[in-house]
């Protein structure tokens, strides 16, 4: 029955399964071919951006604020210029664009980030001044002679304290310490069907709460990026990106220099795992090699990748289950809760990304999501493999066990049960196809020696799907809970105004009264809060913030290049 | 004291590629004169397999054997634009554009091989190993090297080609969240074995049985290679690391190896893979890229198999000793469900 040859008692190919679907006569494709670079990696030649050294190379270093939240009230560099073998000392008034968000290439979000804090720290790491040195010992010992008189402020940790009225402001923009979806919500939502109505029917309710804490990706090697002038009025930089052109866009942002004036080369990364998208080091060595003349390096020592570099953001879920006596499960209710850190990077998109795929790969008829991005006083949180998802698998997966448990069922066969199946219709309401949820589960248990239902033995992604469990359902209910004002409609992608076409079918709890008319502001300068804090006043501009609305960058790279008007 | 065996299953989906799409990703292909062709990318090899997966596809598609074709990555000054390596994008968009890019260069060298021929290029077929032959009639061939070769000195032609790949970008719907996410979805399913020690609070992965579902394996040694190193990434998430162990407390936070702990080759739990390939419809020869969702099923695995063990329910992640402890203590002792 198992067909495929290379099985070995570790690994085994069904290529039974799905075989009508298959043309396994290929010549290249399906072939176990070593990789093309594995002799230079195996014998430690493959060339990785740090092996390109340049005669004259200089080191950064920076000096990181001790506090989760403070003011700055001055930052003296003396000393450190003094300290031997340091070139320059740069701050935040040398960095010509001295704000970002990583996804404004994307169009999505409102700048927010400094490259060094002129101002303010929101997170303990956070970089206030680099320092450019002959050596990497002579930039850490300037490092520690940058001088900061801090004005320390109350700061926010939790979520959920982060949420509540009265809570320390992380960040100006976002007064709620949350990120604003659309302009017009400060949470995505998910609406699919009537939860509340079916748990009124179900036979068990079931409720948890889960939490994933920060991960490191933890690469061997470590982020970083090496600068150099080039004789042609350009700079050449060598990255440990994951994407170069994010990483180019972003420097050609932030320095105001035309991308024709780069030449970023990668392409051999020693381990990503998503830790390697924030573009942190590319602006600042290009900067670095503009101001001095000279090659620099800018790389993280492993306890600023440990601490400083952003994680895998930690995640906290509540789920509520609806379930009848035979195992099906009729309502899904999911508060989620991002922890974005200090500032937005990709918890946002994250955010997006976890709600399209919620409740999981099972066909529930009623679900019900809202999910938020939360700004604490954190190391920012990033990119990571399974970015979005892998904490809410775990919420989900560690749920499915306990309605297993509760309804007295193998848990296998619940999965099965309740299943996507091809035809299916999903909660973000678009139909499954090409599922293999129930094959996978199938497999397993008989690898295991798990004894299934019949029923579940004879279940197939193919079959059973559609139909009835096709349909989009007649009556969802929808609200207005987290509505904010003055932020104009940025989104994802710009939506058309539309009313929404169901009716609101339950009234809109803790909705704010409508707000009376006022005239669009720019997306940039929110007028209003978005909780019931009171409104705070703005940070001191940022001294290279003139020019132009901040977000517009040189170049974009993206798709959405022209899709909205300014 | 005693130690304890559980059993704990999970499974899971995982989307293919950029959420919501608008991101592209461009290739080119080249032949020298002597039909080697290069594919060359602004895309990231992180030791994924990028530049191989990227290689066999080019070859498939081209009709020429591996060996002579090699990619090139990430110089911004020769690799057209790609979003980057990311998301479980590589494979499928820039999969996608390399065959775009490899057929324009295919067909030129077919026209090439055509006119030498003095046959109509609709008629030819590729062998893979070097030649282009009459469908049907093999003696009339020509080599792909002397077809490349014809092309340049004698037509005036180039043998290359262009492609991108990009899924329009998805709006999404402020008050349902309705949204057209991804494209394709890969699939695994997991049981984990554990052994819990009711004295110290340790829990040992000691066995780990799966099925993934990941299209096409387009190579199956760098699949294994995912997956691999995946499920141990997963249980090193699901019982050993974190930066912040007392999160949302700041404290402790690790600074090197010896403190941000990860599972080494002796924690290692045998891994027996099996792999389901239902063919992605708009995957580039059907495949999905199984890199990141290999993880997803070990975490929740791990914590109902120490329920099953014990009968403590750990819902904070990661697990760590003292989480084991306490809700063993808060319960009285181990109490076994032994229920899978």
């Amino acid at each position: 029955m198992r067909t495929d040859s290379m099985s070995n008692g570790m690994i085994e190919f069904r290529k039974e399964l799905f075989a009508d679907e298959r043309d396994d006569t290929l010549n290249e494709i399906g072939k176990p071919t070593r990789r093309q670079d594995i002799l230079g990696h195996v014998t430690g030649r493959s060339p990785f951006y740090d092996d390109h050294l340049f005669h004259g190379l200089l080191h950064m270093r920076c000096a990181r604020s001790p506090h989760h939240a403070a003011r700055i009230r001055r930052i003296d560099t003396t000393e450190a210029e003094l300290s031997p073998g340091v070139v320059r000392v740069l701050t935040g008034r040398d960095v010509p664009l001295n704000l970002n968000t990583l996804l404004s290439l994307l169009d999505f979000g409102i700048d927010d980030e400094p490259v060094l804090s002129t101002d303010r720290v929101r997170y303990r790491g956070e970089p206030v001044a680099a320092v450019i040195a002959e050596s990497e010992a002579a930039a850490r010992e300037a490092a520690a002679k940058v001088r900061v008189e801090w004005e320390v402020l109350p700061h926010v940790l939790d979520v959920e304290e982060a949420i509540r009225p009265g809570a320390p402001v992380v960040l100006e923009i976002y007064p709620g310490n949350r990120f604003v979806y659309h302009g017009r919500y400060d949470h995505q939502k998910l609406r699919f069907g009537d939860v509340e109505a079916a748990f009124r029917t179900a036979d068990h309710i079931i409720e948890g709460r889960y939490q994933i804490s920060p991960i490191e990706q933890a690469p061997i090697e470590t982020c970083g990026a090496i600068a150099a002038p080039e004789t042609n009025d350009r700079y050449v930089c060598y990255t440990s990106t994951q994407a170069l052109f994010f990483s180019l866009a972003t420097t050609s942002k932030l320095l105001r220099l035309p991308s024709s004036r780069l030449h970023f080369i990668g392409g051999t990364v020693g381990g990503g795992f998503g830790g390697k998208v924030d573009s942190v080091h590319e602006p600042l060595a290009v900067l670095g090699a503009m101001l001095t003349g000279r090659p620099v390096k800018f790389m993280w020592d492993r306890e600023e990748e440990m601490q400083v570099g952003g994680p895998r953001g930690a995640e906290r879920w509540y789920i509520k289950d609806g379930v009848m006596r035979d195992g099906r499960i009729v309502a899904r209710k999911f508060t989620g809760y991002f922890d974005s850190g200090a500032y937005t990077r990709l918890t946002s998109y994250a955010v997006i990304k976890a709600v399209g795929h919620l409740p999981g790969p099972y066909t529930i008829p009623n679900v019900h999501a809202d999910v938020y991005c939360v700004f604490t006083n954190r190391t920012p949180a990033t990119a990571m493999r399974g970015f979005g998802i892998t904490g809410v698998d775990f919420a989900i997966e560690a749920h499915m066990d306990k309605v297993a448990e509760a309804v007295g069922m193998n848990p296998i066969d619940l999965r099965i049960l309740n299943a996507y199946r091809d035809g299916d219709m999903k909660a973000h309401r678009r139909v499954a196809k090409n599922c293999a949820l129930i094959e996978c589960c199938q497999v397993v248990a008989e690898k295991a020696g798990v004894q299934l239902t019949s029923a579940s033995r004879a279940a197939s992604s193919r079959q059973g799907g559609g139909g009835e469990r096709g349909r989009i359902p007649a009556h969802t209910a929808l609200d207005q809970v987290g509505r904010v004002e003055g932020f104009d409609t940025g989104s994802y992608a710009r939506k058309p105004a539309r009313q929404a076409q169901a009716t609101a079918a339950r009234p809109a709890a803790a909705a704010p009264a409508p707000a009376p008319p006022q005239p669009r502001v720019p997306r940039l300068e929110p007028s209003r809060a978005a909780s019931a804090a009171p409104p705070i006043p703005p940070a001191p501009a940022q001294p290279a913030q003139t020019g132009g609305p901040a977000r517009s960058g040189p170049i974009r790279f993206s798709s959405i290049s022209g899709f909205r008007r300014r | 004291m005693a130690l304890h065996r559980g059993r704990g299953f999970a499974a899971v989906n995982y989307p293919i590629g950029m959420n919501l799409g608008g991101d592209p990703s461009q290739a080119l292909v080249h032949a020298n004169p002597d039909g080697k062709f290069t594919v060359s990318l602004s895309s990231i090899d992180l030791g994924q397999g990028m530049k191989s997966v990227t290689r066999q596809i080019a070859a498939e598609t081209l009709g020429v054997p591996v060996e002579d074709v090699y990619v090139d990555t990430a110089d911004s000054d020769t690799g057209p634009h790609c979003m980057g390596s990311f998301a479980s994008r590589g494979t499928h968009r820039v999969g996608n554009a390399v065959i775009q890019a490899a057929q324009e260069a295919r067909a030129v060298m077919l026209e090439a091989a055509a006119e030498e021929l003095e046959v109509d290029a609709a008629d030819l077929v590729t062998d893979g190993r070097g030649n282009i032959h009459v469908r049907g009639a093999p003696s009339r061939s020509i080599t792909t090297m002397a077809a490349c070769q014809a092309a340049q000195f004698r037509h005036g032609r180039t043998v290359s080609g262009r492609g991108i790949f990009l899924i329009p970008l998805s709006e999404v719907d402020p008050d349902t969240g309705e949204m057209t996410p991804v494209s394709c979805f890969a699939h695994a399913a997991m049981i984990v074995e554990v052994e819990v020690d009711d004295e110290t609070g340790e829990v040992r992965v000691t066995d780990m049985k799966s099925a993934y579902e990941v299209g096409r394996a387009l190579n199956p040694k760098l699949v294994e290679q995912q997956l691999r190193g995946g499920a141990w990434m997963g249980m090193s998430h699901a019982a050993w690391e974190t930066t912040e162990p007392y999160y949302p407390d700041r404290a402790h936070g690790p600074v090197d190896f010896s403190s941000y702990l990860m599972p080494g080759p002796g924690d290692l739990a045998p891994h027996h893979i099996s792999i389901l390939e239902r063919p992605a419809p708009d995957g580039p020869f059907g495949g999905k890229g199984p890199g990141e969702m290999c993880a997803n099923p070990v975490l929740p695995a791990v914590v109902n198999a120490i329920y099953d063990a014990v009968g403590v329910r750990i819902d904070e992640l990661p697990v760590t000793p003292e989480k084991v402890l306490r809700g063993l203590r808060a319960q009285g002792g181990a109490r076994p469900r032994k229920r899978l």
